[in-house]
């Protein structure tokens, strides 16, 4: 029998792995789009993908959330299994195929989200100790004002756990969005270290911060070998 | 009562009387009928029971008995799917049952979930740790039936074997007879190896249902003292 977490864990593969991570807000959608945008001008093969879009896992998922009976734990697995079939789908066959997987957000945003509704570190790192780690991961540190400001400029409609209200740390929807963004920005701040985020400053300017994100991926992969053999 | 692990935050055991009670078998072994008659004895001597099982979360059996009628799901995914499911009636109905007093009958439990996933190649500590949310149950018993009594015994009541519960997707053999019982030989030995872990009560399932029957009331009697 395939001993699948050993084997998927450690392998090389032909393709790479690059994750966005940040608060809500941070600019790092932007930026991974424009990221796209750069390798698919260059004709290079890639994909991306966001959390929370399995199309089969959705509809539980939606269920879960409108009538509000996810607790931390279902939560968390439920967000795993999206994880985990678009996972093994899309992304693990992708980067055996040598396509330059990008991803707004990854594991971490799990980590950092579940551990803040109180589930067990070391079960969330157990949880998803199918997934490879990224071969880049940047994380966009915008200060927490800033990224608030974003959001909440507009007096968007927050959606109840996306505002964290499950957490009952208010009962306002938007301090409870500011408490909860605030400690999940301190678990992200946690977690540089040991998953080697490469920090970007979220404060510079789009442009300023995507020419860095290109010259780093340049830096660090060997892109023209991610170029279409074949010619359409 | 404890959790296997980590279990599932902001629970207090100590709130948690009433008792938690597993069979575990394959189809066929007889569980739904002892299930029936351990809960007629039970609420005989005056005692309330819950009854949980498989694939019955509000939140995602429905999406699931969906999922497996097709090819859709892959295997972390599916592995995953099953968990949300019993992590859903865990926090749902077993332990609010417990923490009203009641005796909470499983269906299936943990170990059909965990062996179904070693079975089809899920590494044994990943599998362990995404159930240490689990309760640890007063009492396991395990409905044993040889293979080729459960063969018969699935025939006789739906004149063909499903198609999860011969393995098929394992792709054993192309002749579903034998799928089935390799299959069911692969479970029992997973079983096997869980069974002095988490102290089985293991029950010889292959005599009558009268037999069975009074087996397991007089261990339920001598374990919960009811």
């Amino acid at each position: 029998m395939i001993d699948r977490k050993q084997k998927s864990r450690s392998e090389e593969l032909v393709g790479k792995l690059i994750a966005v991570e940040g608060l809500d807000g941070s600019g790092k959608s932007t930026q991974v789009y424009l990221l796209k945008r750069w390798f698919e001008m260059r004709g290079l093969k890639v994909f991306f993908s966001e959390w929370n879009s399995s199309v089969i896992v959705k509809k539980a998922t939606s269920k879960g959330k409108k009538r509000q009976l996810l607790t931390p734990t279902t939560f968390s697995l439920i967000h795993c299994t999206d994880f985990a079939d678009r996972y093994e789908r899309q992304m693990l066959p992708l980067l055996k195929a040598g396509y330059l997987v990008l991803c707004d957000r990854y594991i971490y945003t799990a980590f950092a989200r579940d551990a803040v509704r109180g589930c067990s570190r070391q079960w969330l790192r157990n949880l998803y100790g199918f997934a490879r780690r990224p071969d880049l991961t940047f994380f966009f540190n915008t200060p927490l004002e800033v990224s608030l400001n974003r959001i909440l400029s507009g007096r968007p409609q927050l959606k109840y756990f996306e505002a964290g209200m499950d957490l009952g740390l208010s009962a306002d929807p938007y301090e409870s969005f500011r408490l909860f963004q605030e400690k999940i920005y301190q678990e992200y701040l946690a977690m540089a270290e040991e998953f080697e985020f490469v920090t970007m400053n979220g404060t510079l300017q789009i442009e300023e911060q995507q020419a860095l994100v290109r010259e780093i991926v340049a830096d660090r992969l060997d892109l023209p070998r991610y170029r279409w053999k074949t010619q359409i | 009562m404890k959790f296997y692990g980590e279990g599932i935050p902001g629970v207090d055991l100590a709130e948690l009387s009433g008792r938690l009670l597993v069979i575990e078998g394959a189809d066929g072994s007889g569980r739904s009928t002892q299930i029936d008659l351990l809960k007629d004895y039970l609420e005989n001597t005056g005692h309330a029971v819950t009854n949980v099982g498989l694939v019955r979360s509000t939140l995602v059996s429905k999406e699931l008995n969906e999922a497996k009628l097709g090819n859709v799901l892959s295997e972390v995914t599916r592995s995953l799917f099953y968990a949300t499911d019993f992590a859903d009636q865990l926090e749902n109905i077993i332990i609010p049952s417990l923490r009203a007093g009641f005796i909470v009958l499983a269906d299936r439990y943990i170990y059909t979930l965990m062996a179904r996933e070693i079975v089809r190649g899920a590494v044994r500590e990943w599998v362990r740790s995404l159930y240490s949310i689990a309760l640890v149950p007063h009492l396991v018993i395990y409905l044993k039936v040889s293979p080729g009594q459960l063969v018969e015994r699935n025939l006789r009541k739906n004149a063909t074997l499903e198609y999860w519960e011969s393995g098929r997707d394992l792709g054993i053999s192309r002749d579903i007879f034998d799928s089935f019982v390799h299959y069911q030989r692969l479970i029992q030995r997973e079983f096997s190896l869980m069974q002095d872990e988490y102290g089985f009560h293991l029950v010889n399932g292959n005599r009558s249902i009268r037999a069975v029957s009074r087996d397991i009331c007089a261990k339920v009697e001598e374990s919960l003292g009811v």
